[in-house]
């Protein structure tokens, strides 16, 4: 499928939705109103769980938040709805950023749990607080006009609330294929990989999260005037679960899974309700909950994915448009060769009692590959981490192109100009190899979240897209630009991570065990990869295992054993030296 | 305030506590095992509460009906596995484990309910029935994703506590229920009043929280507890077998929430989704203790109970919010005093 054929099939939707309130019963319709606000909170969702790795029980408190402003603004204080719209936003934006700034920072589990938290405690406030009308909630809420014109039948709302979705739906996939969407899709990668890009996880985590906040107030307001009535039930964490639960069926990979996934529950939900009271009389609103909650089990255990990958499978796939060049991105002054670029000096890193790396210095010269070697346990992959500032520091000093950066951050560092690789490949599979080398180019640009998601970054967009083409031209995979990077053999996609980290132009590249787990003819291929990048110019500092490997590319070595330095030279040099091979062999000499 | 309504209030607090102390050294328990944050186990407790009511008030306890129906879907689920995996001789064993052994709480309730019996074999029997429950949970929902991560573990228990408490609702209808009280005996300590229900929750907690602690030292199977605590593949190579073990895990987590739901039934009416909170409850207790460490549980779950015992005096309308939103704050402390490696965070 072609852009045109797309737009084409986007318009064929558009015109659908369009002409469905002439075709369909009231009843439907309102189904499909219930649909869209639901596919509104299921969408920050998606992003923010589904492509953030931030997983959520507390969404439907947001949508309470927004849709108890607006409300109350509305019925006690006589508002227009369009001014409870605006309050519901900026009080549900600054909730959620309040509620992100204390709890984005835990890890895994430990956010969810407390989205539960924050999720029940907004429902038991809303429950008794006497100005929220306690449990017995707020009646009368009017509906939204446009005009003179009041949006009071399902039929009128229908298409505020479509239009709200479509461009929602647009929006969202605009930031995706922005600068800052491509961070936010980095971030399940872990947060050193994101760091060593020069991003900022925490800020990235906090804008999604705020997002996917206001999705949620969209949803919670439509809610609150479609309804006419709003009280805490509709906002616990078991409706939370349920937008978990459409996320998850409809994919919570995919923007087109909130709507698929909104449609389906909701039409089961409605299905459930008509059938199950011939099942069990007496019990069909207790019975709801338990297939749903067992549903939801076993789609967890079998089926994670959800239902748009599975339909995608079936669809013909849109076909990739070419990059037009563009000018290509400002490269940094390099250093001149022979110039010290890295000095470490007296460099210790305890872990308990164990010292890992103790008082090694070295320095690195513009210009030449250094190769860091030594047995297993020797501290290599430690000093790797303190030079990148993944580990912190205990003594000594490391300082980059003359500045000091023993106590720097991470993404300072990587900004300053160290790109690395990783030993176990960092990469998102499901992100192409062209995605994933525009997000090398991170910290080399400037367009903000509010840029990618109104497409005003199109200019700088094209230059990275330049850029990252002719990244993947020298490592030689830019005859697989748009395959996905999950799709590469293991050789192909530690290249692949050398050419995100070419991207952010660094002025030394450093390498963790390239070379490891990779065939013959690919060990070749990397050498001669990295021999030119030299002659380019390009500093590198090489953590290696393979002897062989090392000993051919490199132009000296520092040899480390047991955390501290052994010795330090060229390759004849350090080959010939008693304690090098007393330390590989074990006292042969 | 003044000392008195103070020191009640603080008494009352223990007294909660320490039943959120039980549930609490559970999930620490389970967690540790199997990494899974079982949140529904707030709901065996209710569980058993409202099977003790039901027998005292001679009826049959809905969980009969629930025992047996998970009795024969896990059955269903290991026949299944067995016959996969071409090791039909296994079989019986699976038969006696996942059919047998549950139906035997589960058919002398059904036969027993009705006739009169004394508070000892009533709070007997309703244990037993309590028991069978997670760990036939664990065989269904559990086992088959064992190795998933922690999050779609945790995703996975909130969703079965939704399934339990609309099974709660069918099975034991919307009333709250409250037991007869274990003892009714009253004395006075330095000018107070002091209920030996009260004292009675906290001497069970203690003396059950001591018998985990030997149990965890001094047995075999303990130890075998732990170690698949500290290292699944470890246990493993020295011959523990990860499912029996979290079996075992899940059958004594469950004994300590039944025993935490006889202790609250008297004192608080309990509903078909009263475990929820409780179990949340004991949860910040457990968070407190970093899901590791059992002392630091037991001191905190004390503490949410202070804290309820004290938000319900000023703000009682908003006590809930207040224990809730006092995670936040724990689970920050928490977060910075833990270091999680980046290797467990990075997912695909």
């Amino acid at each position: 499928m072609t852009g045109p054929q797309f737009r084409l099939a986007c318009l064929a939707a558009v015109a659908l939705i369009a002409l469905a309130p002439n075709l369909l019963s009231p009843f439907s319709i309102t189904l499909l109103n219930y649909i869209g606000i639901y596919a509104l909170a299921v969408l920050g969702l998606v992003l923010l769980s589904g492509i953030g790795g931030m997983l959520s029980f507390g969404q439907a408190a947001f949508v309470g938040i927004a849709a108890y402003a607006s409300a109350w603004l509305t019925t006690q204080m006589g508002c227009s709805p369009w001014l409870g719209l605006v309050a519901g936003l900026v009080l549900t934006g600054l909730v959620a950023a309040i509620l992100g700034a204390v709890t984005l920072r835990l890890g895994g589990h430990f956010l969810s749990l407390s989205t539960i938290a924050w999720g029940l405690a907004t429902y038991f406030l809303f429950g008794n607080l006497p100005m929220l009308g306690q449990f017995n909630g707020i009646p009368d809420v009017p509906a939204i006009s446009i005009g003179q014109y009041a949006l009071t039948s399902s039929g009128s709302i229908y298409y505020l609330i479509w239009i709200f979705v479509a461009v929602a739906l647009a929006l969202a996939a605009n930031l995706l294929n922005s600068r800052e969407g491509r961070a936010v899709r980095a971030l399940r990668a872990g947060h050193i990989m994101a760091e060593s890009l020069g991003i900022n996880p925490f800020r990235i985590k906090l804008v999604t999260f705020v997002i996917a906040a206001l999705l949620s107030a969209l949803s919670g307001w439509l809610y609150a005037h479609m309804s006419r009535f709003v009280s805490p039930a509709p906002f616990d964490v078991n409706v939370g679960i349920l937008y978990l639960l459409m996320a998850m069926v409809g994919g919570m990979a995919y923007l087109s899974g909130a709507v698929v996934g909104a449609a389906i529950v909701t039409l089961l939900k409605n299905g459930i309700q008509d059938y199950l009271p011939l099942i069990a009389s007496s019990a069909s609103g207790q019975l709801e909950i338990v297939v749903f909650s067992v549903l939801f089990i076993v789609l967890l255990q079998r089926a994670r994915a959800g239902i748009v990958p599975f339909a995608l499978r079936f669809l013909p796939r849109l076909r990739p448009i070419a990059p037009s060049a563009a000018a290509a991105l400002e490269r940094r002054p390099q250093p001149r060769p022979g110039q010290t670029i890295l000095a470490v000096s007296g460099a210790t890193r305890r872990f308990g009692g164990l010292v890992a790396v103790d008082g090694v210095s070295f320095e690195l010269k513009a210009g030449e590959i250094l190769g860091l070697i030594g047995p297993n346990g020797a501290g290599k992959t430690t000093m790797f981490n303190l030079i990148t500032g993944a580990l912190p520091l205990h003594q000594g000093k490391i300082s980059f192109l003359g500045r000091d950066v023993s106590r720097a951050a991470q993404r300072r560092i990587a900004r300053a100009g160290v790109a690395r690789t990783f030993q176990h490949v960092k990469l998102r599979k499901s992100m192409t190899l062209l995605d994933t080398v525009m997000l090398g180019t991170y910290a080399r640009t400037r367009s903000g979240f509010l840029a990618g998601i109104l497409k005003m970054d199109r200019h700088e967009e094209q230059r990275v897209r330049t850029e990252a083409m002719w990244q993947l031209q020298r490592v030689g995979l830019s005859d697989r630009a748009f395959e996905l990077a999950g799709n590469l053999p293991l050789g192909r996609q530690r290249l692949l991570e050398i050419a995100r980290a070419l991207a952010a132009d660094p002025a030394l590249l450093m390498l963790d065990e390239p070379a490891a787990g990779l065939r013959a003819g690919e060990k070749a291929e990397l050498a001669r990869l990295l021999d030119a990048l030299r002659r380019e110019g390009l500093s590198i500092l090489l953590v290696e295992h393979d002897m062989d490997f090392v000993m051919g590319l490199v132009d000296r070595t520092v040899v480390m054993d047991f955390g501290a330095k052994l010795c330090e030279g060229t390759p004849a040099v350090v080959r010939r030296d008693p304690r090098v091979q007393e330390a590989y062999l074990g006292g042969v000499a | 305030m003044n000392g008195e309504i103070a020191a009640i209030l603080a008494m009352d607090g223990i007294a909660s506590g320490a039943i959120y102390v039980l549930i609490g050294l559970g999930f620490v328990l389970i967690f540790a095992v199997t990494r899974v944050i079982f949140v529904p186990f707030g709901d065996i407790a209710a569980f058993t509460a409202l099977g003790l009511a039901s027998l005292e008030a001679g009826n049959r306890p809905g969980t009969v009906g629930l025992v047996a129906v998970l009795a024969v879907l896990s059955t269903a689920v290991e026949a299944s596995a067995l016959v996969r995996a071409r090791a039909l001789r296994r079989l019986p064993r699976a038969l006696f484990l996942y059919l047998l052994l549950p139906l035997i709480p589960a058919t002398t309730v059904w036969f027993a309910a009705g006739s009169n019996l004394s508070m000892p074999l009533r709070i007997g029997l309703a244990l037993a029935l309590a028991l069978p429950i997670a760990p036939l949970l664990d065989r269904i929902v559990f086992r088959p994703i064992a190795d998933a991560s922690v999050l779609l573990l945790l995703t996975v228990a909130v969703a079965l506590h939704f399934a339990l408490s609309g099974l709660g609702l069918l099975f034991f209808g919307p009333e709250g229920v409250r037991t007869k009280p274990l003892t009714e005996a009253v004395f006075e300590i330095a000018g107070l009043t002091v209920n030996a229900q009260m004292v009675l929750v906290v001497a069970a907690s203690v003396v059950f929280s001591g018998l985990l602690f030997l149990f965890f030292e001094f047995t075999v199977q303990g130890k075998a507890l732990r170690a698949t605590a500290i290292n699944r593949t470890g246990a493993r190579l020295v011959g523990i077998r990860p499912a029996s073990t979290a079996a075992v895990a899940y059958l004594l987590a469950s004994l300590l929430a039944g025993i935490s739901g006889v202790l609250i039934a008297p004192v608080t009416t309990i509903f078909y989704d009263s475990g929820f909170l409780i179990g949340l409850k004991a949860f910040v207790g457990a968070i407190i203790g970093a899901m590791t460490s059992y002392p630091v549980t037991a001191l905190g779950a004390v503490l949410v109970g202070l804290l309820e015992s004290f938000a319900s005096f000023w703000l009682s309308a908003y006590k809930e919010v207040v224990v809730f939103g006092l995670l936040i704050p724990v689970l920050l402390w928490r977060s910075l005093s833990l270091v999680t490696s980046e290797e467990e965070e990075a997912e695909e």
